[in-house]
């Protein structure tokens, strides 16, 4: 049996008479590397809100690394890393200023920090660039210091909203080297992504629309499922009767 | 507990150092806006020409025309005739002609003798400068009453500032508006620039309290602010030779309180601006604008229109530069101005009150 880290039942969001998102569930294991698809306005990032402990569900239950979404949410933050569509780091401080930044958030001992540093700049060949303004860093390199920082603390789940977005192919395929990295380190990774060749990275995908969750499976199951070749008609075929679109 | 604010303040620190051009102008700009006031935009009257027109120089007349000549804000200008006084304002060769009666000395020893008499003295004033109009024609009255025996009349005696200059009267008024330039629209825009960028959803993502991030914010640039305000103390007691006799204890207090304000309002400005340019443009124009017209700062509020009289009592800086004025011109001690000191400090606890709980607000 695998051991189940985020586990939702029936998660509700109203706002006012809009139902963002419509009684959602299923579980995820750890170490795994989740895929959370939707169109936009599909109500992915209302459930991410939920999950990260950011805002109540309206109605339903469920845990994440093992505390209650409905009365935990701060507990919730401890155990989680994020890193966001728009870039999360502050580029007027150098990549050092960060790290000891987000690890101060995270209330790591000044030698963990400094263990945790070195480990973490020599994997991304960062250590000469240690005392770089983030701002002066191409958007790749970013992207990765970032996810590097979001899981600092090793938490038990890291929530990636749209980490790739807006650079090149080659970048992608390493930053997703980055993310099979951590996962096999036992980190569960929560990813959300408008590219569907991604998609094909995650051990199991799930599809929303109108709020609600169509479709979850493993990419190839998926596949087979609706007779389609790539993920990419697999997500056309379930986005197609979406009556909200943004 | 504390470990991790002492984290964020230094992050806001390096924050505010790295952008040194920023830096420059918050540090600056009150020094240079002190000097301005104080010396190039001034409303003091200074080398106004006059001319004078009488009909006959008696010694009535001439021991007047000497006095306004010996005073180092006139120059006399000469003696014209009565169809030569429309020409010289027209070509602005003067700002004011006195023209004196016929029967100018007789009319005065009347007046002096408690008859009533035709006015012996006329003031033509060009108002295109209404400003320069007012108080040099004020001056002119003064001084040519002087030379009357009228003048045991009226005695004036102007207090707290004696040679009426203008630099007394703008300091409280820059300090006030100084400080929420400063504060209220720094606080606001660095608080916004991270929900335009997108780290304050990693922030509050992050287990810190988001009354630390805000409280964070809020230290550095109050620190600033006291550097300012230590420059705008220093400059008015050593430039500007304003006298500060009211205790500078309790001028420093009072404007700690004021910060303190200034900071909370940005604070409740970011609850609501979503970008940077609107956290801008609300510290500077809704707020800035009220605060120059409506404080006292430019125009007495006994002057306003009464509608607008009580809305003056909202505008924060209308209690700030009261207290200033009477503190550091006129040298009342705090316990003068503890009805500001409350106002102020109750102005204070709501605005904080009401930002800390529209932050709380729109994290769900």
């Amino acid at each position: 049996m695998k051991e189940t880290v985020i586990s939702i039942r029936e998660l509700t969001k109203r706002f006012g008479r809009f139902t963002a998102v419509d009684r959602i569930s299923f579980d995820v294991y750890k170490g795994e590397i989740f895929g959370f698809l939707g169109a936009n306005g599909a109500g992915k990032t209302t459930a991410m809100r939920m999950l990260c402990g950011l805002s109540f569900p309206t109605s339903g239950n469920g845990t994440v690394a093992g505390f209650d979404v409905m009365r935990e949410g701060e507990m919730i933050k401890r155990h989680i890393g994020y890193m966001s569509q728009r870039f999360s780091l502050y580029d007027d401080l150098t990549v050092m200023e960060n790290i000891r930044l987000f690890a101060g958030i995270y209330k790591l001992t000044p030698y963990r920090t400094r263990r945790r540093a070195v480990e973490l700049l020599s994997r991304l060949n960062f250590l000469n660039e240690r005392h770089t303004l983030v701002g002066a860093l191409p958007l790749g390199w970013k992207q990765k210091l970032a996810f590097s920082i979001a899981t600092l603390h090793r938490p038990e789940i890291v929530f990636l909203d749209e980490p790739t977005g807006g650079v090149d192919p080659i970048t992608r395929r390493q930053f997703w080297e980055l993310i099979y990295e951590e996962a096999n380190r036992g980190t569960t990774v929560f990813v959300t992504t408008h590219y569907m060749d991604e998609a094909e990275y995650c051990a199991r995908v799930s599809i929303m629309v109108d709020g609600e969750v169509r479709a979850l499976d493993t990419p190839a199951a998926l596949k087979r499922q609706f007779a389609a070749n790539s993920m990419d008609e697999v997500f056309r075929t379930i986005a197609r009767g979406a009556k909200r679109a943004e | 507990m504390n470990t991790n604010i002492a984290h964020f303040i230094r992050k806001e620190s390096l924050h505010i150092l790295r952008d040194k051009r920023t830096l420059l102008i918050v540090l600056l700009q009150p020094a240079v806006m002190l000097l301005l006031f104080g010396f190039a935009i001034s409303t003091e009257v200074n080398d106004v020409r006059v001319a004078a027109v009488a009909p006959h120089r008696t010694e009535g007349v001439t021991e007047a025309i000497d006095r306004v000549a010996h005073n180092p804000n006139f120059t006399f200008y000469g003696y014209i005739r009565q169809n030569e006084i429309d020409d010289v304002l027209r070509r602005g060769d003067v700002t004011a002609v006195v023209v004196f009666a016929d029967d100018y000395d007789r009319a005065m020893i009347q007046a002096a003798q408690g008859q009533t008499v035709t006015p012996p003295i006329q003031i033509v004033v060009d108002a295109s400068n209404t400003n320069i109009a007012g108080t040099a024609s004020a001056y002119l009255q003064n001084i040519l009453l002087g030379t009357a025996s009228a003048q045991s009349l009226f005695e004036t005696r102007l207090l707290y500032n004696p040679q009426m200059k203008s630099a007394y009267n703008f300091v409280p008024g820059i300090m006030g508006i100084i400080f929420i330039l400063v504060c209220a629209m720094m606080t606001s825009v660095s608080i916004v620039r991270e929900k335009e960028v997108g780290t304050m959803e990693v922030l509050l993502v992050s287990p810190v309290r988001p009354t630390k991030i805000i409280l964070a914010k809020m230290i550095p640039y109050f620190a600033i602010s006291c550097v300012t305000l230590a420059i705008i103390l220093l400059i008015s007691r050593f430039v500007l030779d304003i006298p500060m006799s009211g205790g500078i204890g309790g001028i420093v207090f009072v404007s700690l309180v004021y910060l303190a304000l200034a900071l909370a309002l940005g604070l409740l400005i970011s609850t609501f601006a979503r970008t940077q340019i609107a956290a801008w443009m609300v510290s500077a124009v809704v707020m800035l604008m009220p605060m120059i017209m409506l404080s006292g700062m430019l125009f007495p509020i006994e002057n306003l229109p009464l509608v607008l009289q009580p809305l003056t009592c909202a505008v924060p800086a209308r209690w700030y530069i009261s207290v200033m004025r009477k503190m550091m011109i006129e040298g009342l001690p705090l316990d003068a101005v503890l009805l500001e000191l409350s106002v102020l400090c109750f102005m204070l606890l709501a605005v904080l009150g009401l930002a800390f709980k529209k932050f709380n607000d729109k994290l769900e």
